[in-house]
């Protein structure tokens, strides 16, 4: 009869501890959301930094007295690669506790993933990845993305760089949609601009070997190489343009907007342009307020520059199941019919894709190992030159 | 196209074939004694690169800034690990399998390149990032036209011409070198003649695996940086190279790779398409080659289909 007793003790204690028996005062319903992004391999500065803003979000909610749930934050890794990132999406997706997600940097990756998602119904916002497919390409209502997509990005980099007076361009991209989507706009936007693709060399996106083709763009003479891909490729691209002594400037785009590729690159960093869609960070509506409570956090690494996105993707996702419950579909609804939402980034808007539009374009030039905003630098100013001006 | 240019393709050209021509005499190697082929290879490769990587870091706490002293000490330290590890998968994982059918030494080797490879990639600090290699000779360019002219890519040749003329000098002219060859030519034999059979297959993996870490270690300076996929890509290379040739041949897996680079280079640079399909046009190639001549182009008399 003891014993029986003791047991009933110890059970009613366990449950207690584990929080299966309501307690004493207001314990919240506990609410899991996702977050995916590369937090490892040669992007991973960007996904930690995109892990750690979706983590200040959650936090900050949970800190929040107000908050009607209490949230647990499931983040994966996807490591920039499409099999890993659909592994990982299955994983979260077939979660049934996880009502919604924040995924992806890497543009390879999230257009592998969204099928997994409409599939099992989980409504995800995508904080990074630029390829316009990933909404654009399929009326899954379970997709939507805060970021920009590339095209506007390239159109606006057309614009600037004929704008300087370039002329000749050598195009090197990664043949993953990512790198393709990149060449496809950027070619286009540039000829209507009066410029001239010499040359156009696709690689993949793990290669090492870049001095043939190198070779090859040093007797065409380009006054420019357009490079299409990612950090770590980007890095390996500008060392052995150096080597060879290929004398271009080199322009990248958001793929390169990460403070690893100046730390690879080291000296050679020195005068690179490169484009992302949305305002720098610290003149965005909710800039100030971002970065201090970032650094209150005291994260080993910076927010990079998708940081902001990614907070305002697991914020909206945050302020949706506040709004209707802890529901997959209920959420989904409501983030399609998400309008003039506030948000540090400014107001977010989806259209009848799910897609947000970003209209401000970031030029950038790396100055003094920094990427400084163009109209800043000192190359505007006049007192430094790009290459080849 | 003016012989600037010409000459630039061919120093990229040479310096992918000394990587793949080292590479692929190890393959060979082991074929050679044991008839057996090695897939972990490549990662033996990879590994030696990332002890390499490790020794220099660990000098630089020291505070050692020389750098002959550092170029030496990292060469010396992945050669001897590797030597080492090469010895060690010999003893334990290939010798132990050689009455077991060929097909089990190539899956064990295969299963221990991917463990070193994960290992490399959960173990070595923050292993899955690329790491920057230094650039310890040094970096003088001249330019001559179109050609640039490094005088750290004309070291490295020079390195592996003579690791590659020091590897013949030993099995041709050395006691040693002639019981290997004793080995391969026919171990029963060797046996009865007093050869230590289990000695000369160790020693065979041993210089073998130093080879690899010694392209790891070029692979490194030449490209600044390695990741623990490195040996993945160049371990596939290295074989196809040492099948080209001819598997069991030295001189055959040192012109296979260097008719890989050049197959490389020519599929970047000749083709009218593309140069994301170089690889594709290489190993294309690769393929007819091994329909063309079997036993590779300069191939032992027997055919050892793989």
């Amino acid at each position: 009869m003891r014993r029986r007793a003791l047991t009933y003790a110890v059970t009613l204690a366990a449950l207690a501890a584990f929080g299966v028996l309501p307690q004493a005062g207001e314990a919240k319903e506990k609410v899991k959301v996702g977050f995916i992004g590369p937090l490892s391999g040669g992007t991973s500065s960007n996904g930690l930094g995109g892990r750690n803003s979706a983590d200040l979000a959650v936090q900050l909610r949970n800190a929040d007295a107000n908050a009607k749930y209490e949230y647990e934050l499931v983040v994966l890794d996807d490591e920039c690669k499409p099999d890993k990132g659909v592994q990982a999406a299955t994983k979260i997706a077939s979660d049934k506790d996880v009502i919604a997600a924040a995924t992806h940097y890497c543009s390879a990756v999230a257009i592998a993933t969204v099928d997994v998602y409409n599939r099992f119904g989980l409504p995800v916002i995508v904080w990074g990845a630029v390829l316009p497919d990933i909404t654009y390409g399929n009326d899954y209502k379970e997709v939507h993305r805060v970021n920009g997509t590339m095209i506007n990005q390239n159109e606006t980099a057309a614009k600037f760089m004929t704008g300087l007076g370039y002329k000749n361009w050598a195009v090197i991209h990664d043949t993953t949609d990512y790198g393709k989507g990149h060449n496809k706009y950027f070619s286009q936007y540039v000829t209507e601009n009066g410029g001239k693709i010499l040359g156009t060399f696709g690689v993949t996106s793990d290669q090492q070997d870049f001095t043939a083709e190198l070779t090859k763009i040093k007797s065409l003479e380009p006054e420019v190489i357009y490079f299409g891909g990612l950090t770590p490729i980007g890095v390996r691209v500008r060392a052995q343009m150096e080597k060879l002594g290929v004398d271009a400037l080199f322009e990248g785009t958001s793929g390169i907007v990460s403070d690893t590729f100046i730390e690879g690159t080291g000296d050679l960093a020195e005068g690179i342009v490169a484009f992302r869609e949305g305002a720098p960070t610290e003149t965005l509506p909710g800039g100030q307020f971002f970065m201090e409570q970032y650094e209150k956090q005291g994260y080993a690494e910076p927010s990079e520059a998708y940081g902001p996105f990614a907070f305002t993707a697991m914020n909206l996702i945050l302020d949706t199941i506040e709004a209707v419950g802890p529901d997959r579909k209920e959420v989904r609804n409501a983030l399609n019919a998400t309008q003039g939402h506030d948000s540090i980034v400014g107001e977010v808007s989806f259209d009848d894709h799910g897609q947000n539009s970003v209209a401000v374009i970031t030029k950038y030039v790396i100055q003094d190992g920094k990427w400084t905003v163009w109209e800043d630098s000192e190359y505007a100013a006049g007192t430094r030159k790009l290459k080849g001006m | 196209m003016d012989a600037g240019l010409l000459s630039q393709y061919v120093m990229n050209g040479l310096m992918l074939g000394m990587m793949y021509a080292l590479v692929a005499v190890g393959f060979t190697l082991f074929f050679g004694v044991l008839d057996v082929i090695n897939f972990s290879h490549g990662d033996v490769l990879m590994v030696g690169a990332f002890t390499g990587l490790a020794t220099y870091i660990g000098l630089s706490e020291l505070g050692v800034a020389w750098p002959v002293l550092q170029v030496g000490a990292v060469v010396l330290a992945a050669t001897v690990c590797m030597a080492l590890l090469g010895a060690l998968i010999a003893r334990y994982l290939v010798l132990p399998l050689k009455s077991a059918p060929a097909l089990n030494t190539l899956l064990i080797t295969l299963m221990l390149g991917t463990v070193l490879r994960e290992s490399i990639r959960l173990f070595y600090p923050e292993g899955a990032n690329p790491k920057p290699f230094p650039a310890l000779l040094p970096t003088d360019a001249y330019r001559i036209g179109n050609f640039n002219l490094r005088v750290d890519n004309l070291l490295m040749l020079l390195a592996g011409l003579l690791v590659i003329v020091g590897v013949h000098l030993v099995i041709n002219r050395t006691k040693l070198g002639l019981a290997i060859r004793a080995v391969a030519q026919d171990e029963e034999t060797a046996k009865t003649m007093g050869i230590n059979f289990t000695l000369i297959v160790l020693v065979t993996f041993a210089i073998g695996s130093a080879l690899a870490a010694f392209a790891g270690i070029m692979n490194g300076l030449y490209y600044n940086e390695i990741n623990f996929g490195t040996g993945l890509l160049l371990g596939v290379i290295g074989f196809s190279s040492a099948i080209i040739g001819g598997l069991g041949n030295i001189y055959g897996a040192i012109l296979g790779g260097f008719i890989f680079a050049t197959l490389q280079t020519l599929g970047a640079v000749a083709l009218p398409f593309a140069s994301a399909y170089k690889d594709v046009f290489a190993f294309g190639v690769v393929i007819l080659i091994m329909a063309w001549r079997p036993t590779g182009l300069i191939g032992e008399k027997v055919s050892e289909r793989v």
